[in-house]
């Protein structure tokens, strides 16, 4: 059975097809290491037993009548950021405790008719904010390579669950890296599709214009997979693009003789851990040995990208929380008058990173400050758009870090906040354009923590990123789960 | 200082946010510190630069004005801390003056 855990969910799919393997037992499987090894990692929030067993059950049925679907019988996890039918949603927040959705985001409804069975809700920052996972109301999740370590964030559950076998993949959300960064610092595959490319209905939302739903996975194949599933228009999100899905899986195994991959000078940076900055050159070598082009690009705005970032970032969120007032849904407090009802409820509810960002979003939009703040921010995420624009002239894609270091321990950056903002810059200015991103495991430093490789495209160019991250994955060969949770 | 205690105070009442002595303080200190970081973005000259608010080109959506099944009143107020029947309750809003 151990197996299971080298094999793509697309080899999988021909086991549960020729019955070599039943859901049930996939299931069971799955169901078995979360007992045996969540207590230590805490990547779920809660997991969905009885539900697993039903929708296995079902897609065993389906199988049998000889149904075919991408997802058919496969168990994946979901970050608890998503809204799921008749199953608590909290977004790691005591404000949202007891929050039973009733109706499905699009994501988990596509993913339902692609036939996948539901493991349970992935912990996370609270309410996506955050770079460490610290910042949950219920539990810290750790890194699977050195638990004395952060798995990253915001996505942290779905990545460390990905990262220690606990699913067979995980969806995240990335707003300015909460998908890549954990997908590098836990050594996995993740992927934040061009803005507007999966729907962002039933998405509880952070930063309306940033936030985008992608995938967590252990091979390339299988972001793929999951991507394709996920991907498409939805009348339900009105920023959602009508442009047609590729088939991603039609990209794997072509070669990249010839393509241009861009560097950009600004991405190696004072500060910057030298296991780090080594292993992007060994990676950038595979490129190169592969027949790819290495191009010098500038992207000269980039040292402005986290200060806009958190500007227009806490803009957006400070109005989207504005929401959990004690009168729809989660906690209530008692005051004694409305005003007094509301603010009770928000300072209980809210932990200390979301009240900052509240106030910061608030201050950022109050009249006086509009101008110096978010209409200069506006402006500033502008040039910074204008740089890849310019920059894609020369090249077909961008390789970089994911980010400066590797995962750091928990509790050192808890207490400053800028610090733990900075962690963001090689992430955020993708977010600030639209633009799809991967990370992809490139090797370790010399503790035996993960590094990353991010590949940035062009708007809606997932399946070339996939082509390359595919070389790379299969020239590098890359190590994906600890030995300790490979028994 | 970019930022004093009162403003601090003050934008999180905008915000409806009841904040302890000890948070103004650290709140105070912190975003102080990040809106000098931001003050960074000063050094750019943005003039006659189009501010971004969305990274891809939006247009509004249309679509036919149409009945669908929509979620049911149960559904709608199903999670509500406190109810009568299925309307949220709250506390008074409007005074009434005896």
């Amino acid at each position: 059975m151990n197996d299971i855990l080298n094999l793509t969910i697309r080899q999988l799919r021909e086991m549960l097809k020729k019955k070599e393997i039943s859901s049930m037992e996939l299931t069971n499987y799955y169901l078995g290491r979360i007992r045996k090894y969540d207590g230590e990692i805490l990547s779920y929030l809660r997991t969905t037993e009885d539900h697993a067993l039903k929708m296995a059950g079902q897609a065993d049925e389906r199988i049998s009548r000889g149904e075919d679907a991408p997802l058919l019988g496969i168990p994946l996890g979901m970050k608890d950021i998503l809204c799921t039918k008749g199953i608590e949603t909290t977004c790691a927040s005591n404000i949202l405790k007891g929050f039973v959705p009733p109706y499905d985001a699009t994501v988990i409804k596509r993913l339902k008719e692609a036939g996948f069975v539901h493991l349970g809700k992935l912990n996370m920052d609270e309410f996506a904010m955050g770079s460490s996972t610290e910042n949950s109301a219920f539990q810290t999740t750790k890194n699977p390579w050195d638990t004395t370590r952060i798995p990253g964030g915001s996505s942290g559950g779905s990545a460390a669950a990905v990262a220690s076998g606990l699913c067979a993949g995980a969806l995240g959300t990335d707003t300015g890296g909460s998908i890549r960064q954990p997908a590098s610092l836990c050594g996995v595959v993740g992927i934040k599709p061009t803005y507007g490319r999966v729907s962002r209905y039933g998405l509880v939302a952070f930063a309306s214009s940033l936030d985008q739903i992608g995938t967590f996975t252990r091979s390339i194949s299988d972001c793929a997979t999951m991507l394709g599933v996920i991907a498409g228009h939805d009348p339900m999100d009105s920023t959602s693009i009508t442009a047609p899905v590729e088939d991603y899986h039609s990209f794997l195994g072509k070669d990249i003789k010839g393509l241009k991959i861009g560097i950009p000078a600004e991405y190696i940076i004072e500060g910057m851990e030298p296991d780090v900055k080594r292993n992007f050159e060994e990676s950038l070598q595979v490129f190169k040995d592969q027949g790819a082009e290495l191009v010098d690009v500038t992207l000269p705005h980039t040292q402005y990208a986290v200060a806009t970032y958190y500007i227009i970032g806490t803009a957006e969120a400070s109005s989207n929380l504005a929401r959990y007032d004690g009168v729809k849904y989660g906690l209530r407090e008692r005051g004694k008058d409305i005003i007094d009802m509301y603010k009770k409820t928000r300072f209980k509810g809210f932990g200390k990173e979301v009240k900052r960002r509240i106030i910061l979003g608030t201050y950022v939009l109050s009249s006086g400050y509009y101008d110096a703040y978010y209409r200069k921010a506006g402006k500033v995420r502008t040039l910074i758009r204008q740089d890849f624009d310019n920059a894609f002239r020369l090249c077909d894609m961008i390789a970089t870090p994911v980010s400066p270091s590797t995962a750091f321990k928990a509790g050192e950056r808890l207490e400053d906040p800028l610090t733990m903002y900075l962690s963001d810059i090689f992430t955020i200015p993708v977010n600030l354009a639209g633009l799809p991103g991967i990370s992809i495991p490139g090797g370790f430093d010399s503790q035996g923590l993960p590094i990353g490789l991010q590949i940035i495209g062009k708007p809606l160019d997932e399946g070339r990123i996939l082509q390359a991250a595919y070389v790379f994955e299969s020239e590098k060969k890359v190590r994906v789960i600890p030995d300790k949770y490979r028994s | 200082m970019k930022i004093t205690k009162e403003t601090v105070e003050y934008v999180a009442h905008l915000g409806r946010l009841e904040l302890d002595p000890q948070e103004i303080d650290l709140y105070t200190l912190q975003i102080d510190s990040i809106l000098q970081y931001m003050d960074s973005l000063n050094a750019l000259d943005t003039d006659g630069v189009e501010p971004t608010s969305h990274p891809v080109p939006v247009q509004c959506v249309m679509r036919d004005d149409a009945q669908k099944a929509s979620f049911t009143s149960e559904e709608s107020v199903g999670n509500a801390p406190e109810r009568i029947d299925t309307f949220f309750k709250v506390p008074p809003i409007i005074e009434v003056e005896e």
